[in-house]
């Protein structure tokens, strides 16, 4: 072959830029056209719900009339349903992520046990829903309660969990876990010094995603029967209740409910067009929540990753 | 001095032979380790010699599908270290190992020496204090690091992140201390730091070296073994190896008509 003049290289090259700038400019179009579809709701939502964002739309009850509803149950709803959700899942997914990376022997067993876990993140979430009401409800005699809606949305998030945590494990180089035993430690001591933490960035971020995705279900907690309408708080540890006893550390994970997604599902349902208001107002809240859950990820990755270093 | 008297045995491997999986990487290796004596073990890409090494301390139990036919005896008590009943951890607590590329932890240079210490339940912070000064003076590199000893390890230079693994290596006492290439990262001054602290090394443990670098096996060591294709060639004192050799394919090598 004839090699190639400084001009036909230079054609080459042209042409090959070109192809380069027409995948650029499609690139940028199609993420374009994704944030603007992003901020044109979270837009829509704070200019239709704008008369709502005051003090007391953070601490009322939900109520007949939309200027007075609040969504005080419905966000210390949520919060204390994650709460339980992150209590169960964390320790059962990080567990879980250890022992099929660190532990499992490879056979047709562990495959298998893979396979599924991928599965399960595929399970629609009502599934989850219906299990739980069978199990957890009615079986376990946990009523329709914190804990049932946490223990749920743990099942759900489970998978996601591992699957970070396995990931996140893989990433640490063979050459760490070899330095650790070679100076005598067991799998365990291993896994509590090294591992662990080493993995715990990526965990962190698992748990959040997870976390965000619970955060805006609905359909589970529906199905385990979450209220709709609920003018009180859960009982706070220790606090004076209406008959004059006083309330265990734990007597909140018994009682009933509302998350955020059902709040702005129930407000959406009403004929009024006032709720709407409230909808939007409260859609907007929600976003807020899963978008500072998302920020806190970041950051404390960012801190964590700085003194990792292979 | 009695370079030439009998050394004492520190370990030998018998009819030692290895898989992975199906493939046989080590084939009926027969090899005396002499106490406090620097062994090194050269041999061309592929030869096997981290394999062997790795054997001393029972690496390979750390994957599946690995398997160990033979013995390697462990001097004086003449355990033998790949019997299924000793258990690989108590094997690891005895012969301490540095890899070929630095691999301190992400933690902080005092931590990364104390951390065999630890494993091991010690946790007055007077004994880990005395201890990890101890080695890292052992492994010199103790004037570099005593003012930082709370830095990351990371932070540091390859060649003081590999004295520092010298360092986690020594600071549990081991009896024998392999080291497979310690230098193959590391540019020549280094290189020569390592080598030095070798030669100091010795006169409290016994040390087995792989290293692609001739001239460094003829610096270091006492006692030089050849591989080839997972058969121990040629073993002997690292002059006489040097200088000549019995079989022709360690000549071969050695004079660099291949490897
Ligand atoms: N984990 C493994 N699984 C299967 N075969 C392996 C594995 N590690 C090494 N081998 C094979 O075993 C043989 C010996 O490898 P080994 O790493 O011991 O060689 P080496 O002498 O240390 O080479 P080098 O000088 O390149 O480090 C080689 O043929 C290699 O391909
Ligand atoms: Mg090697």
């Amino acid at each position: 072959m004839k090699p190639l003049t400084t001009e036909e290289i230079r054609a080459v090259i042209a042409a090959g830029k070109l192809r380069d700038n027409l995948f650029k400019a499609t690139g940028v179009f199609c993420l374009a056209l994704a944030l603007i579809v992003i901020v044109a709701l979270v837009a829509d939502m704070v200019i239709k719900g704008s008369d709502r964002f005051t003090l007391d739309f953070f601490l009322n009850f939900a109520s007949r009339r939309a200027t007075q509803a609040g969504i005080l149950s419905a966000w210390v709803g949520s919060l204390l349903v994650m709460l339980v959700t992150a209590m169960a899942a964390v320790p059962l997914g990080v567990a879980a992520g250890l022992y099929l990376e660190e532990y499992a022997k490879r056979n047709w067993l562990t495959n298998l046990i893979e396979i599924n876990i991928t599965n399960l993140a595929a399970v629609p979430s009502i599934v989850y829903g219906l299990l739980a009401l069978g199990i957890f409800v009615y079986q376990f005699g946990l009523g329709q309660s914190i804990l049932s809606a946490g223990l749920t949305l743990a099942l759900l998030i489970l998978p996601i969990i591992i699957v970070a945590t396995r990931e996140a494990i893989r990433a640490i180089p063979a050459m760490i876990r070899e330095g650790s035993m070679a100076v005598g430690a067991t799998r365990w001591q291993t896994c509590r010094y090294h591992i662990v933490p080493y993995a715990m960035p990526g965990i962190l971020t698992g748990v959040i995603i997870g976390l965000a995705r619970a955060i805006g279900e609905t359909a589970p907690i529906i199905t385990i029967g979450a209220l709709t309408f609920i003018a009180f708080l859960p009982p706070a540890p220790l606090s004076t209740l209406g008959d004059g006893s006083t309330a265990g550390l734990f007597d909140w994970v018994m009682a009933p409910f509302t998350v955020m997604p059902i709040q702005i599902f129930n407000w959406t349902s009403r004929p009024d067009p006032a709720f709407e208001v409230n909808a939007a107002a409260a859609g907007f809240v929600l976003m807020a929540m899963v978008l500072s859950m998302n920020a806190v990820a970041i950051f404390l990755r960012y801190k964590m990753r700085k003194n990792i270093k292979w | 001095m009695q370079i030439h008297d009998n050394p004492t045995l520190k370990a030998e491997a018998r009819n030692l032979n290895f898989f992975y999986g199906e493939a046989k990487a080590l084939k009926n290796i027969n090899m005396p380790i002499y106490d406090k004596k620097v062994t090194a073990l050269i041999g061309p890409s592929g030869c096997g010699k981290s394999t062997y090494l790795r054997s001393f301390n029972r690496m390979h139990d750390l994957y599946p599908g690995n398997r160990y036919e033979g013995e390697i005896r462990f001097f004086p008590d003449n355990t033998n270290l790949l019997a299924a009943e000793v258990d690989p951890i108590e094997v690891r607590m005895r012969i301490g190992m540095v890899f070929q590329k630095p691999n301190p932890f992400p933690k902080s240079i005092f931590e990364n020496v104390a951390y065999g210490l630890r494993v091991r339940g010690e946790n007055n912070k007077r004994v880990l204090d005395d201890k990890v000064e101890h080695a890292l003076k052992g492994a010199a590199i103790w004037d570099e690091v005593k003012d930082r000893l709370a830095d990351l390890a990371s932070n540091l230079s390859g060649g003081q992140q590999q004295r520092l693994c010298i360092a986690r290596a020594l600071a549990t006492d081991p009896e024998l201390l392999l080291f497979d290439e310690p230098t193959s990262a590391l540019d020549p001054i280094a290189t020569g730091a390592i080598e030095e602290l070798i030669h100091e090394l010795k006169k409290r443990v016994t040390i087995l070296i792989v290293t692609h670098n001739m001239q460094q096996a003829a610096r270091v060591s006492d006692y030089t073994a050849y591989m080839f294709l997972g058969e121990m060639v040629e073993f002997g004192k690292t002059d006489e190896i040097f200088i000549k050799p019995k079989d022709k394919r360690t000549e071969d090598y050695i004079t660099g008509r291949m490897g």
